[in-house]
């Protein structure tokens, strides 16, 4: 069957035993940031100061980021953010997209697909995104202010404080992973259903293509949230007013 | 089925290795994008950001320059109606006196010319009074010395002196 297909799991590099590989995930890395590295290259050549064409979309992503960062703190502190939610947002965006156009499975695993449907993945970029909270909480307001913020308003919330981290973390990562993993099954039930035979092709294509139309919603949404989110957690670690 | 799709995805659980792999891949990324994309794009747009402000900021220093100027020229162009006005008035005021003058003139000259012509004329009648009277003196004299002329003829003499005495005569009678 369709779904039966796995992954092409490597595992016990260098003899260790914990560090094994998704090689499908690697080349979905690989392949995500390259086109994101070629976009973004592509987009901000020849810079003109009167945009036109690619320039101007670019520059529209840049706003639109930039409106994210604003809306969330003082632009003068979010300023520094603004590469990190770019560079977030496109490469969770391709990276959804990628699944949505196809997904190739070969020898009986499955290679091509979205690498943010993998929750190794998200989790990393969750990781990394409230771990650099900290750093910059630690960086922006100092120790004592950083370590501070975890008491107020009242002392009582610190155990609520630190579940809280660990819940933003895993709900920033399980969210992105949860809605492209989904649309990524469902895609494969109704590409299924429609190879099953002709009445299936009849009746799956019309939901297949409305599927994959909203999954390019939802590719977008998510990619959007997680910036989103990115900030607004960044916020409560290095504006003052929280 | 989707039992068994699920297990497939959750059992691969967390690999390490890839998160290893895209820890480091995003880092390099972003590395790589800020230096080649991002940088390059905030600076342009923040360029842009100045140079706008800067031609709005002179856009305004030349409309303020230029409603000075329009003030400027405005009233030069009413200072200079009104001295063209001045002049223009002054133009007729003269004219007019010039006017008055030349008719005085004309006038006084006029009275000048009509006096010397009187003056002439009554010259002349003078002259030619004094011209008759000497020819009338002379005519007379003319006449007389033919009437006396006349009277030396004896016959004539004799012919006036009869008729003379006849008239004498009648008269006594």
């Amino acid at each position: 069957m369709i779904l039966d297909h796995g992954a092409p799991i490597y595992e016990d590099l260098f003899g260790i035993s914990w560090l094994d590989f998704n090689l499908s995930n690697v080349m979905m890395i690989i392949v995500t940031s390259a086109i994101v590295f070629i976009i973004a290259v592509i987009g901000s050549r020849k810079l003109q100061r009167k945009p036109s064409g690619f320039q101007n979309f670019m520059e529209w992503i840049v706003d639109f980021v930039r409106g994210m960062v604003s809306s969330t703190m003082d632009w003068r502190t979010g300023k520094q953010f603004l590469p990190l939610g770019l560079t977030l947002l496109f490469y969770i965006f391709i990276g959804n997209l990628l699944g949505i156009m196809f997904m190739v499975v070969y020898d009986g695993d499955l290679w091509w697909k979205s690498p943010t449907a993998d929750p190794s993945i998200t989790l990393t970029l969750a990781v990394m995104v409230v771990a650099l909270t900290h750093y910059y909480g630690v960086k922006i307001k100092g120790g004592k202010g950083y370590v501070k913020d975890f008491f107020t308003p009242v002392p009582l919330l610190f155990p609520l404080k630190i579940i809280e981290e660990f819940a933003n973390t895993l709900t920033l990562g399980m969210r992105l992973y949860g809605n492209i993993f989904a649309g990524e099954v469902l895609l494969t039930l109704l590409i299924g259903l429609m190879a099953s035979g002709t009445l299936g092709f009849v009746g799956g294509i019309v939901p297949t293509l409305a599927w994959q139309g909203f999954k390019l919603f939802i590719a977008a949404i998510q990619a959007f949230i997680f910036v989103m989110l990115t900030m607004v957690y960044m916020s409560h670690k290095v504006s003052d007013d929280h | 089925m989707l039992d068994q799709a699920l297990i497939i995805g959750a059992s691969n659980g967390l690999l390490f290795g890839d998160m290893i792999i895209q820890l480091l891949t995003f880092i390099i990324l972003l590395a790589l994008i800020t230096k080649f994309a991002w940088k390059p794009l905030m600076n342009v747009m923040q360029e842009r950001e100045q140079h706008i402000a800067s031609e709005i900021d002179q856009a305004e220093q030349s409309n303020q320059e230029a409603k000075r100027l329009m003030n400027e020229a405005n009233d030069e162009l009413k200072n200079t109606r009104q001295n063209a006005q001045q002049i223009i008035d002054d133009a007729n005021e003269t004219a007019k006196n010039q006017q008055a003058e030349l008719i005085k003139a004309a006038k006084e000259e006029a009275a000048r010319i009509k006096e010397n012509a009187r003056l002439e004329i009554e010259q002349e009648r003078d002259k030619a009074i004094q011209a008759l009277q000497t020819q009338v003196g002379s005519l007379s004299v003319q006449i007389a010395s033919k009437v006396i002329e006349k009277e030396l003829s004896e016959t004539e003499q004799e012919k006036l002196i009869n008729d003379y005495l006849d008239k004498v005569g009648e008269d006594n009678e």
